[in-house]
């Protein structure tokens, strides 16, 4: 007996993706907003993605094709073992390429290729409490959210400046969404923060162990915190992708050997391999 | 030139084939049956279908095998497992007063209708190791009990006697633990999310489903001052008891079988108020197979938990134990090793966010003390 034959299309229950899909729903209804729902015990433990696979298995049908990147990367363990844990689970095809691609699981990054309308990205979320380093209670909190009361989080941007002269936060940078919900973006660097605002792409949020999903639908608006006198600036590098001499992308650092050279490449793979196979030439490129 | 690392399947693929060697062993060395497991483990298959929230013998020994004896781990394949399991029904109350006792003791009386009965325990062992166990052919039993019947039927005393609730109600000194009129149907924690605040029957079927280890720091940190409860060991027992299902063709319960639980009553004080006479309160700990550290530790905690509703006096930042969303939110080993072992996979986009904001933060403060190098001289 196969595994698709011993358990249901994208393992869950109808019942279960039900459950996820009205959850959802409310969600997009409401964006920022986080929705508590059900959260089943996965095969893959928590704190892995078991939100962002919960969502993913409740949308995903035979003429999806899924993509699974984490930290921007299609072949690192855990994205591997995500996209073979659906191709196990439903059969659809599965693509490196960011616009072949109608769902999107990721860990820590958006794509830097450009979403289109009809996309759907899901993000991983470790904890989707933007409020929980401040206030610890899910109560107090609950009740913060729906009266708009943010000044911590601004006092806390603020005492980021009074200590280290700047903002301290580098990701999982706090936005607002729609004028109303302050929202986690999950763990992206904030380099990604500008490419929620009017994506027209929908993005989902799943955060498992946590049992909350929240959504940013298609265009809308999202503002990563600033002060007028501190406004809010993504990371630069002095140096272009070293594999693509991309200037535009997130680059990770390599230390090359024990004399602690290093060099800077794109994080996304798709779109690095994808400029050096239009002729894009970094300084180490083969 | 520089090629980038590749995780992929292939390296997986092996990874797991080294699993299965290293969880074998010595292949020269007879493999474990499922049986042996459940037979001679047979607590930390207690463990494991407690924590595991299944009931099932067979399936968490199969568990223990593949997770070569790491529990936690063991608990997660259970609960993988059964989260794909139909719900068929809800079974009646179990009726624990009814239980078919293999021990029950109370540290509160030194002797209760039903008697004390020592059953099979730890407790009074020297812990010296036994080193004829060493030899897995010369194990020998006591004269008398080698018999294959003895084993079949562990209960098979079958002492049936009062819970110390009943005893000690009737006089009304001890809280009553009846259903309430309009007693709602259980909330089940696996289908739907933790919302707090929470009433007693969600939290207990949490802290039933909670790690051990954790549980018994969290009881054991009501002991030394970080709480304020002051608990007796009412009873505990450890026996079997039927599982009744209400069939609604035949339109009465029917028995489907027994299972093995451990129950502990703990009883503390409570000072009454103006609607309430003084009384003790109560409690409670549940546990599937023989598991007393496990149900004494869940009744301190829930215990610790009700304070509030006693009107005592609390003090949540500093005991945590009395601490619901603190306790309930981090009891659960499954979500807890998940966690903490996430840390395991990638953050370089993360790291190099941080790196880069170090890097300047360096920068500045370097030039600030050069600043103020220069002015000092």
């Amino acid at each position: 007996m196969s595994v698709q034959d011993g358990y249901n299309f994208a393992y869950l229950d109808e019942q279960t993706k039900r459950m996820i899909r009205r959850a959802l729903l409310k969600a997009v209804a409401i964006p920022g907003y986080q929705v508590p729902f059900g959260s089943r015990e996965m095969p893959l433990p928590y704190g892995w993605g078991t939100g962002g696979i919960q969502v993913t298995a409740s949308l995903i049908g035979a003429d999806d094709v899924l993509k699974v990147i984490d930290q921007g990367a299609d072949d690192t363990t855990n994205a591997v073992n995500i996209r073979s844990f659906f191709r196990k689970v439903t059969g659809v095809a599965t693509t490196e390429q960011t616009r072949e691609a109608t769902l999107i699981q990721t860990r820590h990054r958006i794509p830097e290729t450009p979403l289109a309308a009809g996309q759907i990205l899901v993000f991983q979320v470790p904890i989707p409490e933007p409020l929980r380093w401040l206030e610890p209670r899910e109560a107090e909190t609950r009740t913060m959210h729906a009266l708009r009361e943010y000044g911590v989080m601004h006092v806390k941007l603020y005492e980021d400046i009074a200590r280290h002269g700047r903002i301290a936060t580098t990701y999982d940078y706090p936005v607002i969404v729609n004028d109303h919900y302050l929202m986690r973006p999950s763990p992206i660097p904030k380099f990604d923060n500008p490419k929620l605002h009017r994506n027209p792409a929908l993005m989902l949020f799943g955060a498992g162990r946590e049992k909350r999903v929240y959504a940013v639908p298609p265009y809308t608006d999202v503002r990563s915190l600033d002060f007028d006198d501190h406004p809010f600036a993504i990371e630069r590098w002095e140096q272009p992708c070293a594999l693509c001499a991309a200037t535009d992308s997130y680059l990770d650092e390599i230390i090359l050997d024990d004399a602690g050279n290093r060099m800077f490449v794109c994080s996304d793979t798709e779109y690095c391999a994808g400029r050096q196979a239009a002729g894009h030439k970094g300084a180490l490129a083969a | 030139m520089y090629v980038a690392v590749k995780g992929g399947e292939r390296a997986i693929a092996k990874s797991h084939e080294l699993l299965a060697r290293a969880r074998r062993g010595d292949p020269g060395v007879p493999e474990l049956s499922i049986a042996q497991i459940k037979e001679q483990l047979r607590l930390a298959v207690a463990r494991v279908m407690s924590e595991g929230s299944l009931y099932d013998e067979d399936l968490a020994a199969l568990a223990i095998k593949q997770a070569a004896g790491d529990l936690i781990e063991a608990i997660f394949l259970l609960r993988a497992y059964r989260t794909t399991l139909p719900r068929l029904s809800e079974s009646q109350p179990l009726a624990t007063g009814r239980m078919r006792l293999a021990r029950r003791i109370s540290a509160a009386f030194k002797d209760l209708p039903g008697g004390q009965v020592l059953g099979p325990t730890y407790d009074y062992t020297q812990r010296l190791l036994d080193f004829s166990l060493m030899d897995e052919v010369s194990e020998t039993m006591p004269a008398g009990a080698a018999s294959a019947e003895a084993f079949a039927e562990p209960f098979a005393e079958s002492i049936v006697a009062p819970g110390i609730g009943e005893l000690l109600g009737r006089e009304g000194l001890l809280e009553a633990a009846l259903p309430k009129a309009d007693d709602p149907a259980p909330y089940d924690l696996t289908r739907d999310p933790l919302l707090f605040p929470v009433d007693r029957a969600t939290r207990l079927q949490n802290l039933a489903r909670g790690d051990e280890g954790f549980l018994l720091a969290m009881g054991y940190s009501t002991q030394r001052g970080y709480s304020t409860t002051h608990p007796f060991a009412g009873e505990i027992r450890h026996g079997a008891v039927p599982v009744e299902v209400f069939v609604d063709e035949l339109g009465f319960a029917v028995e489907v079988g027994e299972i093995e639980l451990t129950e502990c009553q703990l009883i503390t004080d409570f000072e009454g108020s103006a609607t309430q006479a003084p009384q003790f309160t109560r409690g409670y700990g549940l546990a599937f197979g023989h598991a007393e550290r496990k149900a004494m530790a869940m009744a301190l905690v829930d215990r610790a938990l009700r304070a509030r509703e006693f009107g005592e006096q609390i003090n949540l930042r500093d005991h945590p134990a009395n601490n619901e969303e603190f306790v309930l939110s981090h009891s659960d080993n499954v979500e807890a090793s998940g966690f903490v072992q996430h840390l395991k996979l990638p953050h370089y986009v993360d790291f190099q966010s941080n790196l880069d904001l170090l890097r300047r933060l360096r920068t500045e403060w370097e030039a600030a003390r050069a600043a103020a190098n220069r002015e000092a001289a």
